[in-house]
């Protein structure tokens, strides 16, 4: 043995919904005491290595070797074998299901990681704030090779074959969108970036400009090349400061290097790129309306047609694409649409990026290829749910998507089926919900975002949305009918088809969708006026079991109202009509003695 | 730097940072020395990012660690922020999560210094592209 120190890597996320990792530990560090080798091999706790179907595996480090299906039993022959005589168990490395053949090492199991990279191929990766880096990185090389050795249809086509549709939510074929932009003859066109990210919850697009700017920037002068334009702007919510600042220190070092502003590497070709800040509202995200902001008007949306690629900034030509759509573009030119078009679905080509969040454990950025389905995002790549936790349903698309359940788990993820399902991809928000969160809170707070961010110019949003959400804090209330069940129903079809913008016309899918799949729920709330995920404070009470109750006085002492009163040592007793229903006490008590009923 | 002005300038560029040619003000790719990327994107900041960023280069100049400290934006890794990744010269990548001062510390001495190993690794859970 060599006299550098071996570890072995156990894969024991605290999140495995396996759960073998620490037995396997613990049976590696017997099994190394045994042959007293504890002190030169290490046995190291690693978090997921994204290898769940051939998991559990043990990583033997620096060497590379990986084992899969490794359980306790296998322990002492790893290091009796492995360790002592230096032989690899063969029964343990994973089989190649396609050539039969026994694969050693980490590189060649990649295949099996559910993630790639494309968008966030260099965020965490490279400096932000050093072109250098980013150039070490290959940005740039696509707009050179763009400009030296493409003329703008060359390079249209690439990006059209490439099947890549807009990640801002619509899905429209990016390259189409260039190629209208390009055929529409005028004497200025811009290319704006939408990094206004307005859906609650969602990171992606400013973990990119962080971590990733000169992508963006890059391809930005792909497109102006593209469109035949010299003008870029970039839409930004001025909440994003640290993104602003990358920025611009991005467009600085970029103009200085000479790869934007006037004669980009010598070729004759001038494009440059000014930020524009945004207020944060959401319907500013909406192209029109974003279009209508940077002139320094209301970020009020209008009818289209006229689309940007028509009239848009200024009255001229512009293409609006969203951040991580520009994140593809580079990539595609180096290596080509068929690489990129033999990645996802057969209508959805390419990663998503999606911030993945609520009642999962691994909360985070995570980046697959189009037609991964839910399941392999929420219970391998997000390790599942917390405390064991009963999944109950997962909201993609933010306040314009749905919340799908359990029967979705194993649709492929891509535009089309999303739809399909009663939700859309949106940009990318993904929140995961357990058996205690209230669909009916869950469709009331998406609906409290959207009439805060409603812009107000047309009826069926404006007062609409403000009924529906009425309705929804009625049936809270436990004031509901069945009746109102319908009237949500009928309102929402109505909003949808009559709204002026996307903001109106996706507002009521998240009262829809749940109507559709938790209808039980809704009828809970209306006909026997509880919550069944005990949600709802008014359709909820704490109660003090007597049995379990020692009268420690924990929960008096937290109630911040005094509604809880008992002498030491006796059951205590909450006064319902002082109680505000915080679940202060709840929390506190050691004794399960508090109860939801 | 002057403006580059062909594409040939551009890719002399990227061939002398990648070769150590050109002694680029972050050193990639750092011959010899170790290499700490931590990843400081909103989400590593707001977790205290920062604080393990200067902890880390006052801490290996002190110790006389020959290494370079690199700012980057997050990995996406939420739910174990800050994160860094440590290279030491001739070494995969090794990333750590809920990295503090305090675990910094520890990586120092354990891992930078002897090359031990701490709990708490984040492999690489997905494949990636290469430009
Ligand atoms: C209410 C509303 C909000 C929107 N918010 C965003 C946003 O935050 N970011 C974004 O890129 N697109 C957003 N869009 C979509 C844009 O209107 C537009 O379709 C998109 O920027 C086009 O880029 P893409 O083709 O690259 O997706 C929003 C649309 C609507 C209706
Ligand atoms: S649908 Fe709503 S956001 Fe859109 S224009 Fe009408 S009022 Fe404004």
């Amino acid at each position: 043995m060599s006299e550098k120190i071996i570890k072995l890597m156990v894969c024991s996320g605290k999140n495995c919904s396996r759960k073998q990792g620490d037995d396997i530990t613990d049976a590696l560090k017997l099994e190394l005491e045994a042959v007293s080798l504890e002190n030169k091999v290490q046995v190291v706790r690693t978090a997921c290595f994204g290898l769940c179907n051939a998991g559990p595996v043990v990583k033997v480090w620096p060497e590379g070797t990986i084992y899969t299906g490794v359980s306790p039993d296998d322990a002492a022959e790893i290091v009796n074998e492995h360790i002592l005589k230096g032989r690899k168990v063969e029964r343990l490395l994973y089989t190649d299901p396609a050539t039969g053949k026994k694969i050693p090492d980490e590189k060649s199991l990649t295949s099996l990681k559910k993630q790639l990279r494309i968008v966030l191929r260099n965020c965490g990766i490279t400096d932000p704030e050093n072109v250098e880096d980013a150039i070490a990185h290959g940005a740039y090389l696509a707009l050179a090779k763009v400009l030296t050795e493409m003329q703008p249809e060359d390079a249209i086509k690439i990006i059209k074959d490439s099947g890549l549709r807009g990640r801002g939510g619509g899905g429209f074929p990016t390259g189409l969108k260039w190629e209208i932009a390009r055929k529409n003859q005028s004497d200025e066109k811009y290319v704006v970036c939408n990094a206004d990210e307005g859906d609650p919850g969602a990171f992606m697009d400013r973990s990119v400009l962080e971590g990733d700017p000169h992508a963006v920037l890059e391809a930005m002068a792909i497109c102006g090349y593209c469109i035949g334009s010299s003008n870029g702007l970039i839409y930004i919510r001025a909440e994003y400061p640290l993104a602003v600042q990358r920025l611009k220190i991005a467009i600085t070092q970029a103009r200085e290097y000479g790869l934007l502003g006037k004669n980009i590497i010598g070729t004759g070709f001038d494009f440059d790129i000014e930020i524009r800040y945004g207020a944060g509202a959401f319907v500013c995200g909406e192209e029109t309306a974003l279009i209508h902001s940077m002139e320094g008007l209301r970020g009020e949306p209008t009818v289209k047609p006229p689309y940007p690629a028509q009239s848009g900034f200024r009255g001229k030509p512009t293409n609006v694409n969203n951040v991580e759509t520009f994140a593809c573009v580079s990539p595609i030119i180096l290596k080509g649409a068929d690489w990129f078009s033999s990645i996802g679905t057969q209508k959805s080509k390419g990663t998503k990026v999606f911030a993945l969040a609520g009642k999962v454990n691994n909360v985070g950025l995570i980046e697959v290829p189009m037609g991964t389905t839910l399941r392999e995002v929420i219970f391998e790549i997000g390790g599942g749910l917390p405390k064991d936790k009963k999944f109950k349903a997962v909201q993609t698309g933010g306040p314009s998507g749905g919340c799908l359940t359990e029967k979705h788990l194993d649709t492929p993820i891509d535009f089309d089926n999303l739809v399909a399902a009663g939700s859309m991809m949106g940009s990318g928000g993904m929140i995961v919900m357990d058996e205690v969160d209230c669909m009916v809170a869950v469709a009331k707070y998406y609906l409290d975002f959207t009439v805060e961010e409603s812009c107000g110019k047309c009826a069926p949003c404006r007062i609409g949305n403000k009924r529906l959400h009425e309705l929804l804090e009625h049936i809270s209330k436990g004031h509901g009918t069945r009746a109102d069940l319908d009237r949500l129903r009928n309102m929402s079809v109505v909003i949808k088809d009559t709204s002026l913008c996307g903001l109106g016309q996706s507002s009521p899918n998240p009262v829809l969708s749940t109507l559709d799949n938790f209808m039980d729920e809704y009828i809970a709330h209306v006909d026997a006026k509880k919550c069944p995920a005990g949600k709802c404070r008014d359709l909820m009470q704490y109660l003090i079991v007597k049995e379990n109750c020692v009268g420690c006085t924990a929960c008096a002492r937290v109630c911040p109202v005094n509604a809880i009163s008992g002498e030491r040592k006796e059951p205590h007793l909450i006064n319902q009509s002082v109680c505000i229903k915080c679940g202060a006490c709840y929390e506190k008590c050691k004794f399960d003695a508090i109860i939801i009923q | 730097m002057k403006t580059l002005k062909s594409t040939d300038e551009l890719v002399k560029l990227r061939e002398d940072i990648l070769s150590g040619k050109r002694p680029s003000d972050n050193s990639y790719p750092a011959p010899g020395r170790v290499r700490i990327r931590v990843h400081m994107g909103t989400s590593g900041i707001a977790s205290g990012a920062l604080d393990v960023y200067n902890f880390l280069v006052t801490e290996l100049e002190k110790r006389n660690i020959s290494g370079t400290v690199i700012r980057t934006g997050d990995m996406g890794y939420s739910f174990a922020e800050p994160t860094i990744e440590v290279t030491r010269a001739g070494e995969e990548p090794v990333v750590f999560g809920n990295v503090d001062t305090f675990r910094a510390d520890e990586i120092i001495e354990k891992f930078i210094k002897n090359g031990e190993l701490t709990d708490g690794i984040i492999p690489a859970n997905f494949r990636t592209i290469t430009i």
